[in-house]
């Protein structure tokens, strides 16, 4: 972290393609540092924040992210996150934190087996959370998603814990806030649209914050999860 | 040298979305005795080592730490001498 910037580590696998929005909205939206990270070299550059992108790495090839998760630089980042360390998993990134063992669960086949590629609405549920400080519980965001496999699943034991946890932080909602099947673009267990871990600092979604941090991408409301860690590194350094 | 098969199959506590809709497919065929589809992967491998158990322990350990995940996945082998 520089004098008053945060650096962004956005790492590339083969096939993400969903980098240079991450990058762009680090580096020129939120005016923040970014640098790729080529996923075959363990270092991350005295990055402060990790961004898994989203994409298609290996091809999806076996299971969504499951052989990205064995790239050399997914030791670095499970250190990383293991000492403190923040990583965001956005759509891809989200199913290869989960097959790192970062963040509980699986990314299961869409219940429709359809591409799901689209704006969705999803509520957050509190703010008690770095990458929600900035939000309020309840607020409703409008944040395109693109995935066939973001079917949200883990056993009931894992999913009471993450609800008792306060691990849940977005739901996908209908545009009023209500939870509902109809609104569930995927069918995920409980309307999950993005958790945490127990510690707070690994945060995996399958909405695309960094796709609607401007307005002429049809919504700016994903700039509002950056702008929520951005304060949390700030309220940090007070 | 050992051949290993691998079977992949989701756990059957997970609504396997991809099977009920080929299970509809052979509905409509006309085959209304078939049920309980289940899509899973097959995988072959060959494994250099010097015994079957030894193929079986390395089989074992390639469907846990990558080929198989346990969450939401069963896996079986089986295991001839080529």
């Amino acid at each position: 972290m520089s004098a008053s910037k945060i650096k962004f580590g956005i790492v590339v696998f083969p096939g993400s393609n969903c980098d240079h929005d991450a990058y762009h909205a680090a580096k020129h939206v939120l005016n923040q540092d970014a640098e790729f990270l080529w996923h075959k070299e363990p270092d991350l550059k005295h990055s402060d924040v990790i961004i898994l992108p989203g994409g298609f790495s290996y091809g999806d090839y076996l299971r969504t992210g499951a052989i990205a998760r064995f790239s050399p630089i997914m030791n670095e980042v499970i250190t990383f996150a293991n000492n403190g360390g923040i990583v965001v998993g956005i759509c891809n990134g989200f199913q290869i934190l989960c097959e790192a063992g970062l963040l509980p669960g699986v990314l299961l086949r869409n219940r429709s087996l359809l591409f799901s590629s689209k704006h969705v609405t999803v509520r957050v549920e509190h703010s008690e959370s770095r990458f929600t400080n900035d939000l309020t519980a309840g607020d409703i965001m409008r944040i395109p998603i693109a995935h066939g496999e973001g079917n949200y699943f883990a056993d009931q034991e894992t999913i009471g814990a993450l609800e008792e946890n306060g691990q849940v932080l977005f739901r996908y909602s209908d545009e009023f806030g209500e939870i509902t099947d109809t609104s569930n673009p995927n069918g995920s267990l409980n309307n999950i649209a993005g958790i945490m871990n127990k510690a707070g600092n690994v945060m995996g979604m399958m909405p695309h914050p960094e796709r609607a941090c401007e307005n002429q991408l049809g919504s700016s409301d994903g700039k509002r999860i950056f702008d929520s860690l951005i304060k949390s590194f700030v309220l940090q350094a007070a | 040298m050992y051949q290993s098969t691998i079977t992949i199959t989701l756990r059957p506590s997970i609504l396997d979305v991809q099977g009920k809709a080929v299970e509809l497919g052979i509905h409509t065929l006309g085959m209304k005795e078939v049920e309980n589809v289940r899509i899973g992967k097959s995988i072959q491998m060959t494994v250099n080592a010097p015994s079957e158990d030894e193929a079986k322990r390395i089989t074992e350990e390639a469907c846990k730490k990558l080929l198989a995940n346990s969450v939401m996945e069963d896996f079986s082998y089986t295991i001839k001498s080529v």
